[in-house]
């Protein structure tokens, strides 16, 4: 358990940390506003959620060494769905993926996130 | 390069597709993120909890339809659809878990704490609820019911604490500052 860890967090305005590192909340802000759209149901990609995180467990609980970050998941079947949905290719995603990694230190950009 | 910087970069390089294929705007992810991150979270719950403690029909009536009972204040959020209170006595402690993933009800609780999505908690939950209780500081006494539910796609539930004692002459609003997130689930007691 880290109920502790989650007291040490820095407090957000409603007393709660949401979110622990920028993209997570923009991974699960871009379900939430795909799902309001209408472009897939949540329980859709809750199937999707549960789907992802039970393929985790069971290649890495019995090891025991993963760590488990919960918002991985969370993209992975965000992915999987829209890529299931016909509206971002896994292609399309990878090759953005490389793009964005082989920016130079020090980049420009609109996030901030670690590197 | 670690898991969370390779999902880091994933999720930036979905963003920027989705926003090119003119599918979503950056502003359509600013707001829900900001509405999850201010707008939305267990101090909804602690309203409702307290207003239960206060007005004896309002609680019936949360018990009886908790999907009805967040109506009447309105909270936006979602994932309430279906909401069951159940609430604890001096014999029945009821605890939330969700063994799938981490279904929750945003509206009332906002988004789980990292420990409801971790596999241990999901797992133990169900197994052990006294230890894992106990390993939150609630040690029950043996002739305590311990309740466990189990979220599903179709239901959520939020526990009403027990009203602690000596609060007699205390107002509501002043009520509602002392429910905490994890009494709502089920891991603290007030």
């Amino acid at each position: 358990m880290s109920a502790e860890a989650d007291e040490l967090a820095p407090p957000m305005a409603n007393g709660e940390v949401v979110f622990d590192e920028p993209w997570q909340g923009r991974t699960f802000g871009m379900a939430r506003a795909m799902a309001e759209a209408g472009f897939f149901t949540w329980d859709e990609f809750r199937a999707h959620l549960i789907a992802a995180i039970a393929r985790w467990e069971n290649a890495n609980l019995a090891a025991g060494a993963a760590v488990y970050q919960y918002y991985v998941h969370f993209q992975v079947a965000l992915e999987e769905l829209l890529a299931q949905k016909g509206l971002i290719g896994c292609a399309s995603l990878h090759d953005r993926t490389e793009t964005l990694r082989a920016r130079p230190v020090g980049h420009d950009h609109a996030h901030d996130h670690e590197h | 390069m670690s898991e969370p910087s390779q999902a880091s970069l994933r999720a930036e390089a979905l963003e920027s597709l989705l926003i090119e294929k003119g599918l979503l705007t950056e502003e359509d992810i600013d707001n829900t993120v900001a509405t999850y991150n201010e707008r939305i979270g267990p101090m909804n719950g602690a309203r409702m909890v307290a207003k239960a403690w206060v007005d004896d029909a309002f609680r019936q009536k949360m018990l009886a339809d908790g999907t009805a009972a967040v109506a009447e204040f309105g909270f936006e959020g979602g994932e309430v659809q279906k909401l069951v209170v159940v609430e604890n006595t001096s014999q029945v402690h009821n605890m939330v878990v969700c063994t799938l993933c981490s279904c929750y009800p945003w509206a009332v609780l906002g988004l789980p704490p990292r420990w409801y999505k971790d596999p241990a908690y999901r797992s133990r939950s169900v197994r052990e609820p006294r230890a894992v209780l106990a390993e939150f500081g609630v040690d029950l006494a043996p002739e305590i019911d311990i309740r466990v539910w189990d979220s599903s796609a179709e239901v959520r539930y939020m526990v009403l604490p027990l009203r602690p004692e000596g609060l007699d002459n205390a107002t509501e609003e002043e009520l509602t500052q002392i429910v905490t997130r994890d009494s709502m689930i089920g891991v603290a007691r007030l």
